[in-house]
Parts: C-alpha cells; structure tokens; sequence
C-alpha cells in the first residue's frame, strides 16, 4: 500500500514546526503504523535526513508511551487502542494521513512527535498512592473486598497514563487520567484513610499542570486506549465534593 | 583478579538461612541512613520497588530511566500473574513446594539458598501489593483468587485480569511517587546509564546521558544499584519492548563485573508469528490458550500454502499430541517451542515465512460451543484479530515461539551484590534465581523480592562499612569514564557509513535465533561466533547515525545499545558453546534423549558459568569462573512429559 | 460545580416560565391573571428577578473564566481535529451560551420592559382590568422576523440545554456508567421538549391559530 503522509516536524521545543509531506511505499497492511514509520525513517536515514522523531516502547498497548494524533483522532481511528496497535489495513490505499504530537501546554513538545507528559506524573506524586511501608503490611485476606469493588477499581486502575484523554479533550482537560487513579484508590478500603486529601492535593496538582476543566463532552472516553469510563469523572467529582464538605467540617 | 566466587550463603539449615542472615547483618541508623546516597539504574518492578522502600527507610536514592516516566519500564507488559505460597486454595502449597517447583523449573542450575529466600518472601510481596491498593482478582466472597499457571499442581497465582504486570508496577510506582514528593527519591527519567565508575575498586558512581538534552552528567553514590532488566532484544524480534537492553550491565561486565550465565533465554511457545520484515517487535499471547487449541501444520509441504480449511483432517500432523501422547498440547514451553521449530524447519510451516504452526480452536467451538471459548480467550481473539485481521473463531490461529525472558544476568552473591564491592544487582538483570528456565509467574515474584525484602536488608549490611567513602565526581575515575562515553558516542556518530541501524541489528538478531535460539549446537555456535566479529565490523564501519550529541537522537541512543549488544552476542554464543548439556532453555542438539529431551550433566556442569571481560575478539577471550552449586536439600531428577 | 448549580436554578426557571407561557393556549384569562398574580408578589418578584440575574451573571462569568482557562491549556489547536464522541452542543456550550444571552436581553426588552415595540403601549387593560398580557404576545410573535429570531434562539437553548441539563448530573458526581446513556438521552428528550413547548407559542400564532383579545 502507498500513503501520502503529513508529519509534524519540530526541532525542539522553541522551534516553530510544521506539516512536512512524506511519502510512504509498498507498505504491507500487516504492519503498524509506527512501523511505517520505522520504515519511512529508514529511508530519510539513507538520504541522509533526519529521521522523525516519534515515542514508542512495548508496541502492544501497555506501557503508553506512543502518543500521536492521526488524522484527528488521538491514537488514530482503531478506538480502544493505542496508536503501536493501528495498523495500515485500517486505511486505504493511497489514502493521505496527518500526523501530529499530542498539543496541550502541559505537554510541551521535545521534537516532532515527541511530547513531555511529566504533568502527569506530578498529578501521582501530589497524592495518587496508599502510603503503605514495606514490612507493615498486614496478611492480605484480613481485610475483605467484595468483588464488584475489586473488578471496578481494576478497570479504573487499567489506566496506561498515555494522555490521550487530555489531549482529545477540546479543553485539554486531565479529568479522566485523574479521576482514574482517585477512583481505583478511592474504591479500595487500604485507600480509604487518605481519600480526603488524596483527591484534593491531586485535583490542585491537576489545576496547577495547567490542564483545562472538565465540560462533560466525553471525548476523553472514547479515544482512551484503556476503556476507563468518563463515569469516573462523576466519581472524581463526588470524591472532590465529599473532600470540601469534610474539609470545612474539620475547620 | 578474581579468585573462587563466594556465594555468601549462610550456613544452617535452608529453611533458616535468611533469617539468620537478616539477624547477622549490620544496620545502619535511622539518622546515619540520610548520610548515605544510593543510585537506583530502572524503574521497574525491581528497581521501583527498591528505590520506594529505601527512600522510605531514609537513604537518598537517585532514580535513573530511560522512559519518560519510571511507570512505563517493561515489567508493565507482564501479563499472566505472580506466584505465592500463600496456600490460600488449601491445596497443598508451602514455602517448600514452590522453592521446589522454582528450582527444579529452572532445571537445577539455580542457588538453593536464594531460590529458598524467593519463595519465603513471596507471601509478604502479596499482603504490600494488597495494602499499596493493588486490586488484584477477587472471589465473590471478597477473598483473593489464584489460578493454576504454566503447569503447576498448585493454583498459586495471584493476578489482576491480564495485566498483573501493569497492577504491581504502578503500585510500585505509586510508592516511588509518593518518595519522589517526600524527596527522599530523585527521579531521572529518560536518563540513561552510560558507564559505571569504579573508585578504589568499589562502584561508586555511573556516567549518564540526558537522552533529551544529550548533556553527559557524572554521579556519586556510596552505592549503586543496577534493575536494568533482560537483555532478549539481542535478538532484535522478541517479545520485549522496543527500548530493553544490555547496555547498563554489559557496560558494568566491561568494568569488571562477572556476567553468569548469559546463554540462558527463555523462549515462549504462543506469539504471533512475524508478518514480514518490517516487524518490530512480538506479540505474546497467553499461554492458557493451548488448553483449548489444537496445534497442527500440514503433513505434506505442498499444503502450507493452502488455506486450512482446504487441508483435510488426515493430512493435518497434530505433531504435539503425536510426539507426547500424556501431555499433548500442554507440553512445557521449551519442548513445544522446540517442535515448532523442528517442523517450520522441515518445510511445513504456514504463513508468512513459512514460520508459524496452527493453533486450532475448532474442535474445542464444536465442543463447548463458541461462547463459552469468548468468555475464556475473548480479548486475546480480540488482540489476535487487531494484529493479523484474523478472525481465529474462523481460522486457526498463527503462532510461533519468541524470545520472552532471559535468566542469565550479572553474577551475583546471596546479598545480591556482584563481585565488584557496591554494585548491586536485582531482578532480571541479575542472573540469581531462575536458573536455566524460568517458570510463569515468578519473574514479577523476583523483582519484586528483591526491591522490596531483600535488597533493603542486604544493601545496608554494605553501606555500614562506607562512611565517608563516597567520592566526589571529579575523582580522576570520573573523568576518565567521562571521557571514554563521550570517545565512544563521538565514534558513533563519525562512522557515518551507509546502513541503517535496523539492518545490522537485524542481521545479528536473525544469526543469533537460527544459531543461538530454541535448539543450538557446536557447529552453529562456532559459526554464529565467527560471523558476529563480522558484523561488529560492519557496524563500525558502514553504520550511518544521523544529528549529533547535543540533541534529542533517538538513532543516536539506539546506536550505543546496538553496539553492546553486538559485543554481548558474542559472549552469549561462548556460554552456550561452553556449556556442554542440555538444561531448562539452553538446549543442545548434541545432548537430548531419543525422544527429544534435553540431558543435563550434573557432573560437568551444576554449576554457575560467570564470565569476566579481557577485552573484545578472541584475542582476549574472556575468563570463566565456575561457582559450583551444592545440592544439599533437593535431589536431582530428569523431567518427563511423555 | 458552580455552573451547574447555577445551570440547575437557570434550568428551573426555564421549566417554570415555559408551564405559566404555555397558559396562552387556555385563553386570555388565564395568562392575564397568572401575570397579575406575579405582579402581585411585589418585593418577592424583584427578589426572585435579582436572584436569577444573580445567577446568571455568575453561570456565565464562572464558564466564561473557565473558557478563558481552557483556551489556555491549549495554545495551539490541532490542524486536524476529528471528534469521536464530543457532540456539536457539548463543543459550542460557550457559543450558544452567549447567543441565548443575546436573545434575553432582547426577551427582556421585548415584553418585560416593552421597549422594543411602540404598539404595546397602546394595549388597553383588558376586561377584569389587568395587564393583557395575552394579546401583547399575539401582537408580539406576529412578527416573522421577531418570531424567526425566537425560534432561532430556542433552537440554541436546546442545543445548549441538550447537552448542559444532562451535564450537571455528573459534574455533581451523581452519574454512574448504567445512568450515563439514560441521562444523555433524558437530557435530549427534555431540551426537545422545552423547545417544542416554547416555539409552539410563535408558531401557534403565525398559523392564526391564536388571535389578539382586543384590536388596536
């Protein structure tokens, strides 16, 4: 198959960028569209070009690394999926496909199609654990979790930290990843005794990031790679109006 | 420089080794711990789990990865689930059983002592994943459930859907989170570790390059901790992520630091066959699928090419079932990776390649009907159909073995420290429990033992006798190792040849798996071992790495792991040529049963092959030391799956 | 949270102002004494006036604030941008927010204030002495232009309403994945409803099915 592609080039992060027209030939429907990639950068490479620059690691949908906008869907058209699992038979033949990074200000772009998704993870580090020290656990069985919490809070926490939601989002809104990980800790009983503060200092971690606010159109759900539901958002919400009202209790 | 390899196993009875061993170690004081830095190389579940439990005990740890965040390191994609002796199914499971399992599993070429210790921790790494928020699989009655895995007379696993790997690893890194805030960790993400310095003959200290600014920056420590993983891309295909490598511990091998067992990879039966040549990685599928699926090819060549449904029943070869009447379709991994390999090679594989045998679901949808076979494998159909735009209720699925996991690592002692004082090594990295094959479910087991229960008693017992010891970085060692990483990047990028990096790599993955794979032997290891210089050669030569230092270069970054590996092949096809028998994953043509088993020599070879660097080529072949394994609890045996 | 608490008051109002404008079909009478009846509450009425502009000043500084903030997140836009699941409504809450402000003011000016059209101030009170309010509508709505510009405006309160009277839901937590489609479809019968009662009343009066009470 041939494709006529339009990639995001940037030097780095002060750079202006723009769409550059590659072209891509005898491609195999069987390949990925990275490897396409991989394959296009091949030939730059012997030309003597730079290569484009693109993240990537497990290439299986796990580890979230790949973050690319195709045609203008985050991860591409093949919803649930990371963009590692789309692959060419999903386009036409000499069908024309835009690539671009992830844009939001709080992935700032390293170069081309490489963005820096650090926010997210000062979003965890600003609360998004149990504080549990090695050794002081207790026996694993003592305390009983009803499966229907359990089996929930494991889709919540299927979470792949991507950030496709917030970069679909029309508002670059970070609700989904965050009010994943306050759902999956929040649903367990061992999360329970820092639900209140957890939600709080993520929720300021979140608005600090410079991520937009959550309008409900739930664009985030339906190009999440992990399926977590935008009614975790409603979660979050519940959680972060449950924490003000303890909050103000306790003053 | 290096005379017998002492183990430091203490001594008394197995069962009473590590406690004993924890109540004789030295300590280090709650206000004396701040005093003392220590450099974490991977964030995975090994080195996560470390960097988390010894930022909490008050040690100021410096985190290095390669990834943009300490969650996306390869222990992610584990997906089956992680063994423990909790016994919770009244089964029969103890401590014992699965030491036992684990050492006999890795073929008898693994420590008693330390295998022990594994086992005894494994119940303590489940009740810290629980209480971390882990939401592993549950029964209705809110109780923790287990599932039987890779053949085991026990349900022991414990697993959360398909991703257990995901789960216990942004536990760990939830916990490395929560030290980062408190600042007892700092995190160096997309940092990679190019050299380990060495001071007074301790490893104080490793060389880094930022991949985003490709600015090399020097770090001292009181002690250095390498979790930096397998090395199964050496194989350019396999089942790992595009960015595993050897670099960290081959670097730390060249400075001395013994490499053991490096011919031991393990090689998993069900993947999705490669498509063609642009393929960039495998695909694993999980294991329980053979319950159900029939694997077959062709009896006659001429019908691979044929569509399955056009090959009738009695010139299909259900080669498994055939050769292992008792096991049949379950036959351990080894030995079907192995049949597969024998038939593809006798000409009647199917696919693409000609390298891919015919998981059958067909007669298991006529029995149980389609239904019940989605709710059992639905979302590996799903990931099947994704991949190769198949539809396996239909068609038989493709599959074909690939490179998964390797056990042979850095050469450690019971404290899991290498030869060189200080540097220590933990999870796959290390070459410590797992022995020549690796059973399911244990590797999540490993990392996290040693992360989380081990290293933290271990690494003290060091650091006790360091006070004041750390060096400054501009200590001349520093420099040198600086200046060496920047020689050696310079060098790459001067070479400016005509081949891409992919080709080379390619070429040494495609040499390695034909010769240095499922089924090796002298000839092919002399031959892979006289064609590997070669290919080093042409990398050195006709490589073109495109940009400079000074930037974001992903070829760049590349090029350097390449590199190593190229050196590190070589070494691999010297253990494997050197080892002489049959064992776990290192099967040699020369020594199997007429069945097709692999046979061990326990007189020549119980023992621990550990490698130390004299210079590239064969010139300055490198050394071996043995450390002899004593047996003193379990008996040797011969498996069976006739 | 604020804004959908202030959209729940402002989606009250809306309820509450279609059930009394709906009385045109049951006769002047009616609708005369029910404006009669809101006069009458005097202070009360003005409170409620100011509380609802209260609200609204609020419902639209708060999302206009929020806009600006999401602006920011994103300093530069997508060159392709393909929506998966993000309505029309749900993307333009902004746009057909400020629009629906427009058509108040006017509203406003139209029948509360009766500025805009110099022949209300020749309706004589009808019969029981009272305002008629009755025929002051008729007269109103029989103007195309008036009448299109009204239902154009309707039609953008449904859009906004579609997606904002469902939207409160699970800002306030109150959503779950059962109730997500259920409250997406309720939110859209509603904003249908609320735009077929309101239009009916223009419509109902260009047919000449509803005629003034008194001749100018």
């Amino acid at each position: 198959m041939n494709f006529k592609l339009q990639i995001w080039r940037q030097k780095d992060r002060q750079s202006k960028g723009k769409l550059v027209d590659y072209e891509a030939r005898d491609i195999s429907p069987d390949a990925s569209l990275l490897e396409m990639l991989d394959i296009v950068n091949e030939g730059l490479l012997l030309k003597g070009e730079t290569p484009i620059a693109f993240d990537s690691d497990c290439r299986e949908g796990i580890c979230g690394t790949c973050s690319l906008n195709v045609n203008g869907e985050a991860h591409g058209c093949d919803h649930p999926g990371a963009v590692c699992e789309l692959y060419m038979r999903r386009f036409r033949d000499g069908q024309k496909i835009i690539i671009e990074p992830f844009r939001l200000r709080s992935f700032p772009i390293v170069k081309d199609l490489v963005v820096d998704r650090s926010a997210l993870d000062r979003i965890v580090q600003a609360g998004g654990f149990v504080s549990a020290r090695a050794g002081s656990a207790p026996e694993a069985n003592s305390i009983l979790i009803p499966k229907q919490d359990a089996d929930l809070s494991m889709e919540a926490a299927a979470c792949i930290g991507c950030g496709a939601c917030a970069a679909a989002c029309p508002n670059a809104s970070a609700m989904l990843f965050t009010a994943a990980k306050v759902s999956h800790l929040s649903l367990l009983p061992q999360g329970n005794p820092e639900r209140t503060s957890r939600v709080l200092k993520m929720v300021n971690a979140m608005d600090a990031e410079g991520f937009g606010n959550c309008t409900n159109t739930y664009e985030c759900e339906a190009v999440c790679p992990a399926e977590i539901s935008a009614s975790f958002i409603a979660k979050l919400n519940r959680e972060y109006i449950r924490a003000n009202w303890h909050t103000s209790g306790a003053e | 420089m290096i005379g017998t390899l002492d183990s430091r196993v203490p001594s008394g009875p197995l069962a009473q080794k590590w406690q004993s061993h924890r109540d004789h170690s030295r300590l280090v004081s709650p206000n004396n711990r701040r005093k003392f830095e220590v450099i974490i190389v991977g964030s995975g579940l090994a080195g996560g789990s470390a960097a988390a439990t010894l930022g909490e005990l008050g040690y100021r740890v410096k985190c290095f990865c390669f990834q943009d965040s300490p969650r996306r390191a390869h222990s992610i994609a584990a997906q089956g689930g992680i063994n423990a002796a909790k016994n919770y199914q009244n089964d029969g499971d103890s401590v014992y059983r699965l030491f036992y399992d684990t050492i006999k599993g890795g073929d008898f070429r693994s420590r008693e002592a330390n295998v022990y210790r594994l086992a005894e921790v494994s119940n303590l790494i489940i009740d810290q994943c629980v209480e971390q928020g882990v939401p592993f699989a549950r029964e209705y009655g809110g109780l923790l459930a287990n599932r039987s895995f890779g053949g085991a007379q026990v349900s022991r696993t414990f697993y959360a859907r398909g991703q257990t790997g995901q789960q216990l690893l942004l536990g760990c890194y939830q916990a490395l989170c929560r030290q980062i805030a408190a600042g007892t960790v700092q995190m160096f993400p997309q940092t990679e570790m190019l050299d380990l310095v060495i001071v007074d003959d301790h490893a104080k200290g490793i060389i880094t390059r930022d991949l985003r600014t490709g600015k090399i920056d020097k770090y001292a420590a009181d002690a250095v901790v390498l979790a930096t993983g397998g090395y199964g891309n050496v194989f350019y295909l396999s089942t790992n992520a595009r960015g595993c490598n050897v670099t960290a511990t081959y670097r730390a091998y060249k400075k001395g630091a013994l490499f053991a067992n490096p011919c031991f990879t393990q090689i998993h039966p069900t993947c999705i066959p490669q498509s063609g040549d642009y393929q960039s990685k495998l695909t694993l599928m999980s294991e329980s699928l053979r319950n159900d699926g029939r694997v077959w090819v062709p009896k006659r060549k001429e019908d691979c090419g044929k569509s399955p449904k056009e090959i009738p029943e009695a010139t299909r070869d259900y080669y498994l079932e055939r050769k292992y009447p008792s096991y049949g379709n379950l036959a351990p991994r080894d030995v079907s990776s192995r049949s597969a390999k024998e038939v593809c090679d006798e000409g009647r594989g199917v696919g693409p390649g000609g390298r891919g045998v015919y998981l059958d679901f067909a007669e298991a949808i006529k029995r149980l009907g389609e239904n019940t076979i989605r709710e059992r494998y639905g979302n590996l159909f799903e990931i099947y159909d994704k991949i190769t735009g198949e539809d396996a209720y239909q068609t038989p699925m493709r599959i074909y073995p690939a490179v998964h996991y390797t056990m042979g690592g850095l050469w450690v002692d019971y404290n899991l420290m290498s030869n060189i004082p200080g540097l220590h090594v933990i999870g796959e990295a290390n070459f410590s429990d797992h022995g020549a094959n690796r059973l399911g479910a244990s590797a999540l087991m490993q990392g996290l033992a040693d992360g989380y229960f081990v290293l933290p008693y271990t690494l003290p017992n060091y650091l006790a006798g360091q006070t004041g010891k750390r060096p400054s970085v501009d200590h001349p060692e520093f420099k040198k190792a600086e200046s060496d990483v920047r020689a050696k990047i310079d060098r790459l990028l001067r070479v400016n040849g005509k081949r891409s990096l992919d080709s080379i790599h390619r070429e040494l993955g495609t040499l390695l798996w034909d010769k240095c794979g499922m089924a090796r032997n002298a000839n092919g290891l002399r031959e892979a071992l006289g064609k590997i210089p070669e290919l080093r050669e042409e990398f050195w030569n006709n490589v073109r790495i495109p940009g400079n230092s000074a930037d974001f270069n992903q070829s760049l970054e590349r090029a350097g792991r390449v590199a190593d590996f190229l050196d590190f092949a070589e070494l691999m096809c010297l253990d494997a040529l050197e080892r002489d028998e049959s064992c776990g994953g290192h099967f040699r043509e020369e020594h199997q049963t007429p069945e097709g088993e692999a046979v061990r020599d326990d007189d020549k070879f119980a023992s621990v092959f550990a490698w130390e660097f004299q210079g590239n080529g064969q010139i300055a072949a490198p050394k071996l030391h043995r450390e002899p394994l004593h047996f003193e609890t379990v008996h040797l045996t011969q498996r069976s799956y006739k | 949270m604020i804004v959908a608490i202030t959209g729940i008051i402002l989606i009250l109002f809306v309820v509450g102002h279609l059930l009394g404008n709906l009385q045109i079909f049951l006769g002047p009478d009616w609708i005369n004494s029910y404006s009669e009846h809101l006069r009458e509450l005097g202070p009360l009425l003005w409170a409620i006036r100011i509380f609802l502009l209260a609200t609204v000043i609020v419902h639209i500084y708060v999302t206009i604030r929020l806009a600006i903030a999401n602006r920011r997140a994103r300093p530069k836009s997508y060159i392709d941008k393909e929506n998966v699941k993000a309505t029309f409504a749900s993307r333009h809450m902004v746009m057909s927010g400020l629009i629906v402000l427009a058509f108040i003011i006017y509203h406003l000016a139209h029948f509360t204030f009766r500025k805009t059209d110099p022949r209300f101030g020749l309706l004589k009170l009808d019969p029981l002495n009272r305002y008629d309010v009755y025929s002051m509508m008729v007269y109103g709505f029989q103007n195309y232009v008036v009448s299109g510009f009204y239902v154009f405006a309707l039609f953008l309160l449904f859009l906004h309403l579609s997606h904002g009277s469902s939207s409160f839901f699970q800002s306030l937590g109150l959503n779950n994945k059962k109730l997500e489609p259920r409250l997406a479809l309720g939110g859209r019968i509603f904003a249908w409803l609320l735009f077929i009662g309101y239009a009916s009343i223009p419509v109902a009066i260009l047919l000449g099915l509803i005629k003034p009470a008194q001749q100018l």
